[in-house]
């Protein structure tokens, strides 16, 4: 059966012939943000491919990971494209990279993981939030419900880390 | 020049091809017309250029992203019999590429001469940022699920990450960046062709409205309707053409950083294809950046163009944003860069209008408003001031760097006339 749901009032549908993506939001469902694992290299990847980037293996297993990492870099969304986005702006693309297999398999690679940045019930974030949140930030996972058992992974601050002062850009 | 570069030896096909014509349809926003009729008219227009006839052509190709009409269109309407077409799909790095593809053609006795054209109504039509494909409640599904999920679907929202890191890694400012946008706008003034020819300054740029940040309105290009085009063909047929050829010393075609569209799982982000591409580029040619005389870039923001010259080697890594201040791009400078006014002012047609400008900087016949001999010939004044010159002065050899997006590039090296 293929999986349907409902973001942000964009239908979201997933058919049986793409299993990765099934599996990698059901996960989500669960809690848990887990990650393709190579059989054969062990490497985590993301996002979903049908073979390992680094040894073309295709066999895989699914490898919960921590859910928390550091903004790498991001951008501020002022003229949404999409109309479903335009109530939200200013809004976060953020590119996270997540604590595990950092500067692996070579230096400055690293499991960089795209979002929007959210409220700690997954919500996306109001504009005081926003002006918070720079390279450098600590984050951690959050799910958004989107029905048929699936969510979607946004990120929020992880209060509980300690936090230096983030990178923004410069405004005058 | 960089002591690795092989410059004694000829490399590949080094020398032994040329574009010999350019042409291109006025750049406006409401053409009032089929993407059809304005890519006949663009290779029209590049095939008389040449000095040829419709006889002449056997090839052909065209790209696009679903937004135009095909090479058998465009031949039928011509009464042009093809030996070879293609149409590709892609929008940025496709010129430089289908170029190296043409000569392979070619090379490969498939047919004889190539055009290559890029027809878009990109305002009126079907914009780039996805306006005018039938939008509403998109369904995601697959690669969206990871992308417009997160309202992340123009080239302004994929690639701010990029432009923001590069900030982060280099300290690189926004001012440093409008001078790009500043520059391109000077040039476009002494370009009749340009849809924006008024001139602007770095507060202009840094005043506009937001878009996605870092971009202001006045980073991003201008979206336009137009159709551009080219012929390629073998120097033993191009010394017979009407102008000077267009020598092609390298070309690079869609050299990608690994894992291509998912480039932000590999190494700096800061760092994008013209990093591998230029390991190709340059020991091709024979020659390195110093010995470059102007550089077209693929401007499709300003942060484009400092990437590209930074990455290429026109500068340290990391110095991007203090070298396109300079004022070394800029028409008088040292190398300038995009003195058409580039896909920020004189118009896009996905890289190949950049080609076309530097093709006619070679041959020593920019369309600018100097005076016109009695000879009929333009008689310029190296005057870059608002309204004025802005042909180069006697230049030999120019680069061209094209960009699909970070992970992806092209580049193109010519040299004035027959080495």
């Amino acid at each position: 059966m293929p999986l349907q749901g409902e973001y942000l009032g964009m239908s979201v549908a997933i058919p049986d012939v793409d299993r990765p993506n099934q599996e990698f939001y059901t996960h989500c469902g669960q809690g848990v943000l887990h990650l393709q694992s190579c059989v054969k290299c062990t490497l985590l990847r993301y996002p979903t491919t049908t073979a390992c980037p680094w040894c073309a293996e295709s066999e895989y297993v699914w490898t919960p990971v921590s859910g928390k990492g550091t903004l790498y870099s991001y951008g501020e969304v002022h003229h949404a494209i999409q109309p479903t986005f335009q109530q939200f702006t200013p809004y976060l693309i953020l590119l996270v990279e997540l604590d595990e297999q950092r500067d692996l398999p070579n230096r400055f690679d690293g499991l960089r993981i795209n979002g929007n940045l959210a409220d700690a019930s997954g919500e996306m974030a109001k504009p005081e939030l926003v002006a918070t949140v720079g390279i450098g930030s600590r984050l951690r996972v959050v799910f958004k419900s989107i029905g048929d058992g699936m969510a979607i992974p946004l990120w929020t601050l992880d209060t509980e880390a300690k936090q230096e002062a983030p990178w923004r850009y410069p405004d005058n | 020049m960089n002591a690795e570069i092989d410059a004694t030896s000829e490399k590949f096909l080094r020398g032994k091809y040329a574009i010999v014509g350019v042409g291109e349809t006025p750049y406006t926003r409401g053409s009032g017309t089929t993407t059809r009729a304005l890519g006949t008219y663009a290779v029209r227009r590049a095939v008389e250029d040449a000095g040829l006839g419709m006889d002449d052509i056997d090839g052909m190709l065209s790209y696009s992203g679903n937004d135009s009409i095909p090479s058998t269109a465009v031949a039928g309407d011509l009464g042009i019999r093809l030996n070879f077409y293609m149409d590709v799909m892609g929008g940025g790095s496709s010129t430089e590429a289908l170029i190296g593809i043409a000569m392979g053609v070619i090379e490969a006795g498939m047919c004889k001469t190539v055009v290559i054209f890029r027809s878009m109504n990109g305002y009126s039509q079907i914009r780039i940022g996805g306006t005018g494909r039938g939008s509403g409640a998109s369904n995601l599904s697959g690669d969206g699920l990871f992308g417009r999920a997160y309202g992340q679907s123009s080239a302004a929202q994929a690639f701010a990450q990029t432009f923001m890191r590069h900030m982060y890694d280099y300290g690189t400012t926004p001012e440093q960046i409008a001078h790009v946008k500043a520059i391109h706008s000077e040039h476009a003034s002494n370009n009749p062709k340009a849809y924006y020819k008024h001139r602007v300054t770095v507060d202009d740029v840094l005043s506009s409205r937001m878009i996605v940040k870092p971009l202001h309105l006045l980073d991003c290009c201008v979206e336009t309707d137009n159709a551009t085009a080219i012929v390629v063909t073998r120097m033993d047929r191009a010394r017979d053409c009407k102008h000077m050829p267009a020598t092609i010393l390298s070309v690079v075609g869609r050299c990608c950083k690994p894992r291509i569209d998912n480039h932000y799982q590999a190494g700096p982000i800061s760092t994008v294809a013209g990093h591998y591409a230029k390991e190709i580029l340059w020991p091709n040619a024979g020659v390195g950046p110093d010995d470059i005389d102007l550089t077209g870039s693929y401007d499709a923001f300003t942060f484009t163009t400092m990437l590209q010259l930074e990455d290429y080697g026109f500068c340290e890594k990391g110095d991007g944003g203090e070298y396109v201040s300079s004022g070394i791009m800029r028409l008088g400078g040292a190398r300038p860069n995009n003195t058409s006014g580039g896909h920020l002012c004189e118009g896009y047609t996905h890289g190949m209008n950049m080609v076309i400008e530097n093709v006619r900087q070679l041959r020593g016949e920019i369309d600018d408003s100097c005076p016109i001999d009695a000879n009929g010939k333009r008689q310029h004044t190296y005057d870059y001031s608002n309204g004025g010159c802005r042909q180069v002065r006697d230049p030999e050899i120019t680069a061209n760097l094209g960009w699909a997006m970070p992970g992806t590039g092209s580049a193109l090296v010519m040299a004035k006339g027959e080495r």
